[in-house]
């Protein structure tokens, strides 16, 4: 019964009620990903503003409950903040994800995004929670240019 | 209902990995046969043996192994001659898996070293397949029709996962130089009404193709009453090993078809500069071939002869009927492929409202040892056509029992209750 530690309550209540989903005007850069091995989808917007404040991560995509939760918990965990300190959380959550499960995740910068500890262990499943959270990178990447 | 004269729990016993345990205890309950299929005792014991005592080279060694070793690759292709019902042994080409044999037949249009009429391709010729392909039969075809500037056109499919057959004169044209299409859907189940598409291509001078992958594993299938002039199909789905195919095509195309691999034992005799080529079927088996797995695929059809694929039909009749009753009562469940008996396999791919197939896969598997798959199945011009990413197929064969519906039945309601 291995199941339950993947979907944790938080990841199943961001998915039904997914944060800041639907695409937003305005934005300085738009990114789309896919994961070919299972067709999931993510089209993200970020609008960078004054100071390098990330001042909203709009989005929209199809996909498994982990990746949408995922998504929907990025949009939460970035909006507001720096881009840099986004980037060491992504980096961190990235940590986590290709850690096989045996990587103690950091819950003061990752906040709920620890949820996803479970997947880990899990090879088939870290690209789900990942795509959303590479696009973010991809995306902020591309609005700096 | 199972009938009686079927004894399912005796058929188990044949196949080891299905009384295991999975970690943490739980019990496997295999509905993934359509994506492959497990393997009984007398396969694998007769791979073991023949690579513990007569393993050797075919063809070319003159030694006493190199002749056990070459009778027996010889035996399994007279064995899947006679349970394909082939006119000729020599029709029966053993390939890497069901994609080597499409390939094989797509890179004979359009060759230049092919002057054949019924194989030259080029600007304005078409090539015909359907929605409902594996990829496997729509890539190779796209290789050929980027390759030589043919047009490549398909069959739709109806709501009801049938081929859509209304614009068939419209489609299948005197331009028309190949139809090739499944016999049977990996995704919906849908057995195609290859008769008619025959006869339309008759009419206009044009070759058949069958992707027979999801068929010969399930019913007897006849290439001499078949009528069409190529079938692939793969070991892996019908109790053999993986590594091995087989393509059967009608004698006289075969002998006029090119090469697709140079190597050993495809030729005749080798100069410097040129090279002339083996009859059929060795012509198509360059350089050495699976030969321990060519021995199981012969194995394997002696299994299921021996079990009897009226018997094996029957049986996968009485799990789909009882699959459909049973998902049927899932709230929300949307079977994608037809709901009735009519012309269908035991193959079932549905969705439920508001939960992606990974998750109902995951689930199924973590907390019940269910395995089905989930995803596109390598069909995605079809998943597409139906509007949806992806869907969660369970796939039955002889091994299974209508408990192991009720199981994953049970176990559908249970994901619905992680994501109500
Ligand atoms: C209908 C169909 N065609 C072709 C294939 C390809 O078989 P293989 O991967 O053995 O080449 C499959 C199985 O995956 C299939 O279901």
């Amino acid at each position: 019964m291995i199941g339950e530690s993947m979907y944790q309550e938080l990841i199943l209540e961001h998915y039904k009620h997914p944060q800041g989903r639907g695409l937003r005007e305005p934005y300085d850069a738009e990114v789309h990903h896919v994961n070919p091995t299972c067709g999931d989808e993510i089209t993200l917007r970020v609008k960078v503003g004054d100071a390098g404040k990330i001042e909203d991560v709009s989005y929209d995509g199809q996909g498994c409950s982990i990746s949408q939760a995922a998504a929907s918990v990025l949009h939460e965990l970035t909006t507001g903040s720096t881009v840099e300190e986004t980037l060491s959380v992504v980096d961190e959550f990235t940590r986590l994800m290709q850690g096989r499960g045996k990587v103690e995740a950091d819950e003061d910068v990752l906040g709920d995004a620890v949820a996803f500890a479970g997947v880990a262990k899990f090879p088939a499943r870290v690209k789900c929670a990942l795509l959303s959270w590479m696009a973010y990178k991809d995306a902020v990447v591309r609005s700096a240019r | 209902m199972t009938s009686t004269s079927f004894d399912v729990e005796r058929i188990r016993k044949d196949f080891p990995v299905l009384s295991r345990e999975l970690p943490g205890g739980r019990p496997l309950v295999y509905l993934d046969s359509g994506n492959s299929s497990q393997k009984p005792t007398p396969v694998v014991e007769t791979m073991r043996e023949h690579m513990a005592m007569h393993y050797s080279n075919v063809g070319r060694a003159m030694h006493a192994l190199g002749s056990e070793s070459t009778e027996a690759y010889e035996s399994a292709r007279d064995k899947v001659a006679a349970f394909i019902g082939a006119p000729s042994r020599d029709e029966v080409i053993f390939t890497k898996n069901a994609s080597e044999a499409l390939n094989l037949v797509a890179y004979s249009f359009g060759n230049r070293s092919n002057t054949d009429p019924r194989f030259t391709l080029g600007p304005g010729d078409e090539i015909v397949i359907s929605e409902m392909e594996h990829h496997s039969n729509i890539v190779p075809w796209q290789f050929l029709a980027q390759r030589t500037g043919a047009t490549l056109k398909w069959f739709g499919v109806t709501d009801e996962g049938r081929l859509d057959l209304s614009g068939i004169s419209g489609l299948v044209t005197e331009r028309t130089k190949i139809v090739s299409i499944a016999h049977q859907s990996n995704v919906l189940g849908t057995v195609n009404p290859v008769a008619d598409v025959l006869r339309r291509a008759r009419e206009v001078g044009a070759l058949v193709m069958l992707d027979a992958s999801q068929s010969v594993p399930h019913h007897a299938v006849d290439m001499a009453s078949l009528g069409v002039d190529f079938v692939a199909f793969t070991g892996h789905k019908m109790v053999g090993p993986s590594g091995i195919g087989v393509l059967w095509g009608r004698a006289e195309l075969l002998e006029a078809m090119p090469p697709f691999m140079g190597g050993g034992e495809m030729i005749e005799a080798v100069w410097m500069d040129h090279s002339t080529y083996a009859a059929v079927p060795h012509k198509f088996e360059a350089g050495t071939p699976p030969i321990v797995e060519a021995i199981g695929l012969g194995a394997a059809v002696d299994y299921l002869s021996g079990v009897g694929m009226e018997a094996i039909e029957a049986h996968e009749r009485d799990l789909t009927a009882h699959a459909l009753d049973a998902l049927r009562e899932v709230p929300t469940l949307r079977l994608i492929g037809p709901d009735s008996l009519e012309r269908r396999g035991a193959t079932l791919s549905f969705t439920l409202e508001g939960i992606h197939p990974h998750d109902v896969g995951q689930i199924l598997d973590d907390e019940f040892g269910i395995a089905v798959r989930v995803g596109h199945h390598c069909a995605r011009p079809l998943h597409l056509r139906f509007g949806i990413p992806a869907t969660t197929r369970a796939s039955f064969y002889l091994y299974n029992t209508t408990g192991e519906i009720d199981a994953l039945v049970r176990g559908l309601h249970h994901v619905q209750k992680v994501f109500a």
